[in-house]
C-alpha cells in the first residue's frame, strides 16, 4: 500500500503516543478548539510567565494528523519564549499551506498535507489553538471557539 | 419485451467515468450516497437540450420555447409516475431535497405553525430535514421533539413515535433510508399512525426515492422530497410532492416570474400549484434531465436496484465485522445499501484518505448527522455506499483495503 508523504512513522508514532497530553492545574490561558465539517476537537492549555510558555498540555480527539501534529506543537513550544513560539506559528502555517518553507526537524513531517487539501486544517488545528492562546489576531471576527473553518 | 439489462459489471458501460483509473488503481465508487454517477443517456439529455432545444418556457411564443416547456412538463409528468403521484400539478421542481424541505417549512409551516405547536423530527435526520425546522421554530415559537433511535443498531423507537404521536405534533418529518445509519424506517405504517392522531406527515426520501420503490399513494405521506443526483440524474434539480389540498391552502415561499397571474402595483395574484412554488426561470434542463433519470430507473426497476445494492451491502457488513477493532452502525438484518462503520485504532478521515490512496472513494465524517453522531458517541464514521453499477469484486477491493489500513495503523 503506498502510504505517501501524509503517513510518516513519525507522525503515526506522535499520533499513537502523543506528548503532553493531559490537563494543565494551573493554566494561564485554556482555549479550545474543533474542526466542526470532521469532528476534531481539542483544548490546549498554556502556562504563561515572563513572555515563556513555561508548560503545556491538549486533551481531545482527532484523526492521526491532527492528534500527531498538537504533540508535534507542546512538544516544540514548551519552555520557548511565547515570541518565538508565534513565529513558530506563522512558519507552520506558511509551510503547512505551501506559501513558505516548513520549519526543519520532526515539524517538516506535516508538511506532507500539502498534497491533500482536506487535510490542511487538521495539520492546523493544534496551531490555530496556540496562535489563539498567544492572543495572536488572525483577523477580524471569529467565535469564542478556535476552527480552521473558512471565516 | 425486451430482456432486462442485468445489473453489476453488465451495465458499467453506461457510465463512462467508472472506467478510471484513481492513483494507479481502478477506481471504486462507493460514495453513491453522496451523489451517484450519471448515465449516458442523462448526459446525453443534456447536451441534446442545449444544442437542440435550450429557450426558456412558459412565456415564449416561439418554437424552441414550445419545445422546451414541453419537455419540461413532461418531466413533471414522468416524475408524478415515478413516485406515483396522481397529478403532475402535485410536483414541483426544487433544487433538491434540502431545498424542497425549506418550502415547506417556509410555505406550510409559516402559515399552519404556530407558537407552541410541536414539530416532530427523528434523532436520525439528516441536518437538511433538522434545520429547515429549527429556523421555523425559531421564528414562530414553535418546539422541535425528537423520536429516538436506539442504539448502535439504529432502529426508530416505535413505542416512542406512537407515544409522541398521541400528544398531536402539528408535524411528523423523517427520514425514509438514514444515510448515515442504512436504517429503512416502515413509512407506510409511520404515515398511518401519523394520519390517525391527524399529523401531517413529510418524508425525505433522499436516500430512498432511487433504491427502493417509492409510491406516495401506498404511503399515504402528504409531503415527500427527493434529489435528482442521487438517483443519475442532474444536481441542483429534485422534486418535492404535495398532496393537492396542502398545496392549495400554501402561500408562495419566493416571489418572482413564472408564479404570478397578475401583478399590479397595489397588489400581485399567484398562479395555482405547482407554479405558485416556482419562481424565476427553473432548471429546464436539469428537469428534463432528471425525467430521463426517473424513466432509467424505472426501467431497471427499483426492486431490482434495491436487492443489488442491499446484497453488496449484507456482504461488506458480514466481512467487515471479521476486521479487529470494527464497530459497524445500522441495522444487521433489512439494511439499504451501504455500511457505516468505525474503527477503534483508525480515525475516519485517516481510513478515508488511505483509502483514496488506493482508488476506493469513501466518505468519512458526521454525515451531516451530528445529533445522531454525538449520541453513538463517535465524531465520525466512515461510509461505503452501493448502487446498481457496483460489483461483488469491488466489495472485495473494499474489505482487503480496510483491512491493510487497519493493520497499518495497529502494529
Amino acid at each position: 500500500m503506498n502510504l505517501s508523504e501524509l503517513y510518516q512513522e513519525i507522525i503515526l508514532d506522535h499520533a499513537k503516543r502523543p506528548m503532553n497530553r493531559g490537563t494543565l492545574d494551573n493554566a494561564t490561558v485554556t482555549v479550545p478548539a474543533e474542526n466542526p465539517t470532521c469532528g476534531d476537537e481539542l483544548t490546549l492549555q498554556l502556562r504563561v510567565g515572563e513572555g515563556r510558555i513555561e508548560d503545556v498540555r491538549f486533551t481531545g480527539q482527532g484523526c492521526a494528523i491532527c492528534m500527531a501534529s498538537a504533540s508535534m506543537m507542546t512538544r516544540a513550544v514548551k519552555g520557548k519564549p511565547c515570541q518565538e513560539a508565534g513565529a513558530l506559528y506563522q512558519k507552520v502555517h506558511a509551510g503547512v499551506q505551501g506559501t513558505g518553507e516548513m520549519p526543519k526537524g520532526e515539524i517538516s513531517a506535516l508538511g506532507g498535507v500539502r498534497e491533500f487539501p482536506q487535510r490542511v486544517k487538521c495539520a492546523l488545528l493544534a496551531w490555530e489553538a496556540l496562535r489563539e492562546a498567544l492572543g495572536i489576531r488572525k483577523g477580524a471576527g471569529g467565535g469564542s471557539v478556535v476552527t480552521t473553518e473558512e471565516e | 419485451m425486451q430482456a432486462l439489462r442485468p445489473l453489476g459489471a453488465e451495465i458499467r458501460d453506461e457510465f463512462p467515468i467508472l472506467d478510471q483509473q484513481v492513483h494507479g488503481k481502478p477506481l471504486v465508487y462507493l460514495d453513491n450516497a453522496a451523489t451517484t454517477q450519471r448515465p449516458l443517456r442523462v448526459i446525453e439529455a443534456l447536451s441534446h437540450f442545449y444544442e437542440r432545444d435550450n429557450s426558456n418556457v412558459h412565456r415564449g411564443l416561439h418554437e424552441l420555447s414550445n419545445r422546451a416547456t414541453a419537455q419540461f412538463e413532461e418531466a413533471r409528468e414522468r416524475v408524478a409516475r415515478f413516485i406515483g403521484a396522481p397529478s403532475a400539478n402535485t410536483i414541483i421542481f426544487t433544487r433538491g431535497t434540502t431545498e424542497a424541505i425549506n418550502l415547506v417549512a417556509n410555505s406550510w409551516g409559516a402559515r399552519f405553525i404556530g407558537p407552541g405547536d410541536v414539530i416532530l423530527l427523528t434523532e436520525m435526520e439528516h441536518h437538511s430535514n433538522i434545520v429547515p425546522w429549527q429556523l421555523l421554530a425559531e421564528r414562530v415559537g414553535a418546539r422541535i421533539d425528537w423520536a429516538p433511535v436506539l442504539g448502535d443498531e439504529g432502529l426508530l423507537d416505535m413505542d416512542a413515535v406512537r407515544e409522541k404521536l398521541a400528544l398531536k405534533p402539528k408535524l411528523f418529518a423523517f427520514v425514509h433510508i438514514s444515510n448515515s445509519l442504512g436504517t429503512i424506517n416502515p413509512a407506510a405504517e409511520l404515515c398511518a399512525l401519523a394520519r390517525a392522531s391527524g399529523v401531517t406527515t413529510l418524508v425525505d426520501a433522499a436516500q430512498s426515492a432511487g433504491h427502493l420503490p417509492v409510491d406516495v399513494r401506498e404511503m399515504g405521506c402528504d409531503f415527500l422530497a427527493f434529489s435528482g443526483h442521487k438517483l443519475c440524474g442532474p444536481t441542483g434539480i429534485g422534486a418535492l410532492y404535495g398532496r393537492a389540498g396542502l398545496l392549495e391552502a400554501m402561500p408562495p415561499w419566493q416571489g418572482g416570474g413564472e408564479m404570478i397571474s397578475r401583478v399590479a402595483f397595489d397588489r400581485t395574484t399567484f398562479k395555482e400549484p405547482p407554479h405558485r412554488f416556482e419562481a424565476g426561470t427553473p432548471d429546464i434542463a436539469g428537469a428534463i434531465g432528471l425525467g430521463v433519470a426517473v424513466d432509467y430507473i424505472d426501467e431497471l426497476g427499483r426492486a431490482r436496484i434495491f436487492e443489488h445494492d442491499a446484497a453488496l451491502a449484507r456482504e461488506a457488513y458480514e466481512r467487515l465485522a471479521g476486521i479487529p477493532g470494527m464497530r459497524l452502525l445500522g441495522p444487521r438484518q433489512d439494511r439499504a445499501g451501504l455500511v457505516s462503520f468505525a474503527l477503534e485504532a483508525v480515525h475516519a478521515h485517516d481510513l478515508v484518505t488511505l483509502a483514496n490512496e488506493e482508488g476506493v472513494a469513501l466518505r468519512g465524517g458526521h454525515h451531516c448527522t451530528q445529533p445522531l453522531m454525538r449520541k453513538l458517541g463517535l465524531a465520525a464514521s466512515a461510509r461505503a455506499s452501493f448502487y446498481f453499477y457496483n460489483t461483488p469484486a469491488e466489495v472485495d477491493r473494499l474489505v482487503e483495503t480496510v483491512g491493510q489500513i487497519e493493520k497499518f495503523f495497529r502494529r
